[in-house]
């Protein structure tokens, strides 16, 4: 695995930026609607604050984000963003159609939330897919 | 095989910039989407109204254009997915052995 550095500051400065990272990173993936941002940004910042924790805490980052979570979270992501999208079809509407699928909601804020839940599960996908990716990276061809 | 592989993609890059030269020019005023105006035009008016997001760049990634994003985000996923294929897994225990054994794989390599 990765070189873990002994270094007590880049320990202390790790564990205590990772929660403001991801802090941030929901608000980047919450706050699309509003300002730049979105689910694949917060997604690479997730991804980021966990490999963080990769590099310089090293070993105890695997016990609460293990090796597999991330391929895992990959593929949670992409599967509740095609049902999020195959939902409407089944009620005679077309691909994404947020409208027909919150229908008991007004069209313009079912359309707010389709769009919401589309960037979170975004973010989940490509959080997941950065771990699963780093992690294969930094841990394949090593004996 | 490996010869058949490369040809693929060389073949798959070619239609590709193939398919490219056939894009109007940048700024080009009698490109469809210049013409048509009606489809930029609606997304300019429309797009508060339709969905209550104020960030229209949401509202066309993630509405409008859902479908082009789900590709995008498909496709970050096949990368994955294709790095845990190719790349070789550390030791044959952390590869054959469930979701038990991958744990202790990492471990072993921690303490090296």
């Amino acid at each position: 695995m990765t070189s873990v550095y002994e270094s007590l500051f880049l320990h202390t400065v790790a564990r205590a930026i990772v929660p403001i990272i991801q802090v941030f990173a929901f608000y980047v993936i919450t706050h699309g609607h509003y300002s730049p941002g979105g689910g694949f940004q917060g997604g690479v910042m997730l991804a980021v604050s966990i490999i963080l924790l990769r590099i310089s805490v090293g070993e105890e980052s695997f016990e609460r984000f293990p090796r597999n979570a991330g391929i895992v979270l990959a593929g949670v992501g992409a599967l509740c963003f095609a049902l999020l999208g195959l939902a409407p079809l089944l009620l005679g509407g077309s691909f994404l159609d947020y409208g027909r699928e919150f229908f008991w909601l007004p069209a313009p804020t079912a359309h707010y939330w389709g769009i919401f839940l589309a960037e979170v599960f975004i973010g989940i996908l490509v959080w997941g897919s950065l771990m699963a990716i780093y992690d294969t990276l930094a841990g394949g061809g090593e004996e | 095989m490996r010869f058949l592989v490369l040809a693929l993609v060389i073949l798959l890059g070619a239609i590709l910039v193939w398919g490219a030269t056939d894009l109007p020019q940048r700024g080009d005023p009698l490109a469809p989407a210049a013409v048509h105006e009606s489809v930029a035009v609606h997304y300019i008016e429309r797009a508060y109204a339709e969905t209550r997001t104020p960030n229209m760049v949401t509202a066309v990634l993630a509405d409008y254009r859902g479908f082009d994003t789900f590709g995008e985000a498909v496709v970050v996923v096949a990368a994955a997915i294709s790095c845990l294929l190719i790349l070789p897994r550390r030791s044959p225990k952390a590869e054959g052995g469930g979701e038990g054994s991958r744990p202790a794989g990492t471990s072993a390599g921690g303490s090296r």
